[in-house]
């Protein structure tokens, strides 16, 4: 399974902003509820959190040291 | 109009107007849709309007003489872009491209003008915005001119990264520009900075510290 960002839905208004940006189609409204699909398709472009007005999406990034993790 | 009034109330240059006054300045306003990825202006030429994002989301960018791109911001509904050339008159100082399908609201260069003459409110709120604007262009110029932020990105970057055997917790670009002092686009232009200079490598999920001497070289210049 492919890793995916991350929605809060405590702080998600639904505006659907975050539907718009993403290309790949990861993102979509289900029941009124907006919701991260898993696919392989997507990028990590990360325009679904940079347009989020409520920081309510995460694209979180692993660190690591070349040879490890 | 009603559904416009409701919009206008929400921007704050028109914060304070009754209805009436409203509706006038709402009789000035046009309605322009955009495509995703529709340029909707070019760096350097004359504004048309003052233009309110109504749905969607537009980037606002400069482009380098290398062709590479720097989002200054990200425009969301309620908020406006192009307050600067449609008041100095000179030209857009940044481009504008729609990220989503957008609806935008529009003001032209002369209207503009007859609604300050008109409505001194209006003016009063202008200066407002203006001076907010200016207070957040001088705190990303500081950002972006100075090595410092990079500097700090790259310290980021080797206190939060994992061996391999002790894992460390995720960071997202947000959340590398609250430690950094920054803010989000100034992060993200940092990180490919550091790739360019070959001392990271941008995965899907995952940076990859491919230069610790050289992250740590940064970290010193930016000191």
């Amino acid at each position: 399974m492919p890793e995916m960002p991350e929605i809060d839905l405590e702080k998600c208004d639904r505006c659907g902003l975050c539907i718009s940006v993403c290309t790949c189609g990861a993102i979509v409204l289900i029941r009124n509820i907006v919701t991260i699909t898993n696919t392989d398709d997507c990028g990590w472009c990360t325009w679904c959190e940079a347009v989020c007005p409520n920081e309510a999406i995460s694209c979180s990034f692993e660190i690591v040291f070349d040879g490890g993790g | 109009m009603a559904i416009q009034r409701e919009f206008l109330e929400s921007i704050p240059y028109f914060s304070g107007l009754d209805a009436d006054e409203l509706d006038s300045i709402g009789s000035h306003v046009f309605e322009k849709t955009v495509e995703r990825g529709e340029i909707i202006q070019l760096e350097g030429n004359p504004a048309e309007a003052l233009f309110f994002v109504a749905s969607g989301a537009v980037k606002v960018f400069k482009t380098s003489a290398e062709g590479k791109e720097q989002i200054l911001s990200i425009v969301r509904p309620g908020e406006s872009f192009n307050d600067i050339p449609v008041f100095d008159g000179g030209l857009t100082p940044a481009s504008t491209q729609a990220m989503t399908p957008v609806v935008l609201y529009g003001i032209a260069r002369d209207k503009l003008h007859t609604i300050l003459r008109e409505h001194p409110q209006v003016a009063l709120n202008t200066t407002r915005v203006l001076a907010d604007r200016t207070r957040q262009l001088v705190s990303l110029v500081e950002d972006l001119s100075f090595r410092h932020v990079i500097g700090r990105v790259a310290r980021i970057l080797l206190e939060h990264a994992s061996d391999g055997k002790t894992p460390r917790p995720r960071l997202t670009q947000q959340e590398m520009a609250a430690l950094a002092g920054s803010v989000r686009e100034v992060v993200a232009r940092s990180l490919k900075a550091l790739e360019a200079e070959g001392a990271i490598t941008l995965e899907r999920h995952r940076i990859r510290i491919t230069d610790k001497k050289a992250l740590e070289a940064m970290v010193e210049m930016s000191v």
